[in-house]
């Protein structure tokens, strides 16, 4: 009869073979290979790369094998992996005007230096599923890339004194996985919290300021995806060296600003720098790191969610978000007693009160 | 698992967590910020449990994990088996054979002793959370011992409900200064956190927090002087071994209204049935809680 007290290892174990068989599915179809999700599935892996916050897409796709596709529980492996990784040191800042550009556009302007370069983008293509599967068929032989320099859109600005400057800073940038989130936070630190936030909320909270709850008026400015090289630092050798290459996705938002009395009119900035090509985050994340910037800039607090740091901060990371939800899928067997017996002493004295 | 370090976290972070838990038991009750890792157990399953005891654990001690009071619910399970294959440590279901004890939501019914640790798994670590959402104002809050939000809220309970409607996460107030969550307990277990002499130590993970209670702190349960504090538990003997002095757990046993009560630490109960003890349906319930 009373049978609930033992029996939980066994259980665990049963439900992790049963995991296992449902993972591989129909054992009559051959297992993808990790190299197939990471060339096929690629923008899944760039997420699970980004949010994961480590640049591995050999890792990040076999992640998303192991996850059974969700890639929320993918980029909790990452992180569980990436947490044991020795810090062996910091690289260089990577300069992104110095990217090859696989995409570039600006929304400010027509043609500028660099050219707009459309690059492997759905922007155009028409949603209609492809039942023939037009991937299949082997694409036509691109043209040779175009090596000319592609300067940075705001630095065409910047020359006129038209966007904000940004002061040259060589602070350290303080790290998120190795200190505890103190706040107020400054907007480096929110800006790495931002580029691992989960894409749905930071999506939902950028879309949020343009419906008026913190709104920012925003132009993307300048929108580029590519392949630049990171640089260390070796003290041995006393100059540094090119460790390896990663993708990114960076967008520079360039928004409305009114001026006041001591300040010329001036338009402001929001940033977005995102691993991998994972442009919706990189929009996204400009947009919420210029709502964030309101007290600095001496805007109004309109108490709008992305305004609120604390709030964005406190909520962005789905990692933490998803294990405190389904953390209450776990008994509760004692509080729930606790209450339990509380709601019947309450019911009791209210029948005695009863005339 | 040769792939990780002892215990799991390297020693780089167990040192980082190691000051935190001296910070923490040098000041009772305050939250000491420390850099939670990501653990292979999602945050809310007890990360910031586990991160103090992997801190804490050497290859002598004698581990026992508790999820409810219970040694096999399944997390506890999974925290124990965690441990096993990373530390390698001896693993026990008795409260006294334990140096260190992870918990949730339970404090053991057998008395601990000076030589060992109990760790606790903390959701939300602040005491005044619900009554502020802000961390910045409640830090604030606590620096200049501005509590009385909290007996506000204790007040209105007993104002609408004529009796202080908090049954577990009961809050505490440490050596006369910080105000403490202590963890989602029942307010049964309250009195069993003062002046202990194990060493009990708070582990948020997700929340990036740390506290701790040194040997015999003194542990007060906020109350009124009209309406002091109760602990309280289901009015029955536990069904199994006959306890009148242990918390229980409800158990549906039909769908007629059947039910039974047992003890929810079911090593505290499987101890008294071994030493004889036998509560109402003893007889019925063969290898119930062996």
């Amino acid at each position: 009869m009373y049978v609930a007290v033992k029996g939980g290892e066994r259980a665990i174990d049963n439900a992790h073979a049963w995991l296992a068989e449902e993972r591989r599915g129909d054992p009559a179809l051959p297992l993808m290979s990790v190299a197939q999700i990471r060339e096929q599935m690629a923008l899944a892996v760039n997420r699970v790369m980004a949010e994961g916050s480590l640049y591995d897409p050999d890792l990040a796709a076999l992640a998303i094998r192991q996850a059974r596709g969700d890639l929320i529980e993918a980029v909790f492996l990452i992180r569980a992996y990436r947490t044991t990784l020795p810090r062996i040191g910091a690289s260089r800042p990577v300069d992104t005007g110095a990217m090859a550009v696989d995409r570039r556009i600006s929304a400010t302007f027509k043609d500028l230096p660099g050219g707009q370069v459309l690059g492997p983008t759905f922007d155009y293509t028409h949603r209609l599923l492809d039942f023939a599967d037009q991937a299949a068929i082997d694409p036509a032989p691109l043209a040779a890339p175009d090596t000319a320099p592609v300067p940075h859109v705001t630095a065409i600005l910047d020359r006129d004194g038209l966007i904000e400057p940004v002061p040259h800073d060589d602070t350290p940038a303080p790290d998120l996985t190795r200190e505890p989130l103190e706040l107020p936070a400054c907007r480096a630190l929110r800006l790495q919290a931002l580029a691992r936030a989960d894409e749905g909320f930071t999506l939902a909270l950028a879309y949020s300021t343009q419906r008026g709850y913190g709104r920012t008026h925003a132009f993307v400015g300048e929108l580029r995806i590519g392949r630049v090289p990171v640089e260390m630092d070796v003290p041995e050798l006393g100059f540094a060296i090119e460790i390896g290459e990663i993708e990114l996705t960076e967008c520079e938002t360039v928004n409305q600003f009114k001026g006041s009395r001591t300040e010329p009119a001036q338009f402001t900035r929001g940033y977005g720098l995102v691993m991998g090509q994972s442009e919706r985050k990189a929009i996204a994340v400009s947009l919420v790191d210029r709502a964030l910037r309101w007290q600095e800039l001496g805007e109004d607090f309109t108490g709008a969610p992305a305004q609120d740091a604390e709030f964005v901060l406190s909520h962005c990371d789905n990692i933490q978000a998803t294990g405190f939800l389904e953390h209450i899928k776990l008994p509760h067997y004692v509080d729930f007693q606790a209450e339990l017996e509380l709601v019947r002493r309450l019911r009791a004295e209210a029948q005695e009160a009863q005339p | 698992m040769s792939d990780y370090n002892f215990a799991y976290l390297d020693e780089q972070t167990k040192r980082m967590i190691r000051r935190a838990i001296l910070k923490a038991l040098a000041i009772p009750g305050y939250q000491v910020p420390f850099a939670s890792r990501e653990m292979p157990m999602p945050y809310g399953w007890g990360t910031g449990g586990v991160q103090l005891t992997a801190a804490c654990l050497t290859p002598d001690d004698c581990l026992k994990v508790i999820d409810q009071g219970a040694d096999d619910t399944t997390n506890a399970v999974s925290i124990r088996k965690f441990f096993q294959r990373t530390a390698g440590v001896a693993v026990t279901q008795a409260t006294r054979e334990a140096t260190l004890i992870q918990t949730r939501h339970r404090i053991p019914e057998t008395p601990l002793t000076e030589d060992q640790v109990l760790v606790y798994q903390v959701p939300i670590p602040e005491p005044l959370r619900f009554l502020e959402p802000r961390e910045t104002e409640t830090r604030k809050m606590h620096e200049l011992e501005e509590y009385g939000l909290m007996h506000v809220k204790l007040y209105e309970d007993i104002a609408r409900h004529g009796q202080i409607a908090t049954s577990y996460a009961y809050p505490v107030k440490v050596e006369g200064r910080y105000v403490m969550d202590p963890s989602p307990i029942p307010k049964f277990d309250n009195p069993k956190l003062s002046d202990c002499p194990a060493i009990q130590l708070f582990g948020a993970g997700r929340e990036q927090r740390i506290y701790a209670l040194p040997p015999y702190t003194q542990v007060v349960s906020l109350d009124f002087d009209d309406y002091p504090f109760e602990a309280s538990k289901p009015d029955h003997d536990c069904d199994l071994c006959g306890a009148s002095d242990s918390y229980l757990d409800e158990v549906i046993t039909d769908d007629r209204g059947g039910r039974m009560f047992v003890c929810s630490d079911t090593d505290f109960c499987a101890g008294r049935v071994r030493a004889g003890h036998a509560g109402r349906l003893a007889g019925r319930n063969k290898g119930a809680a062996a």
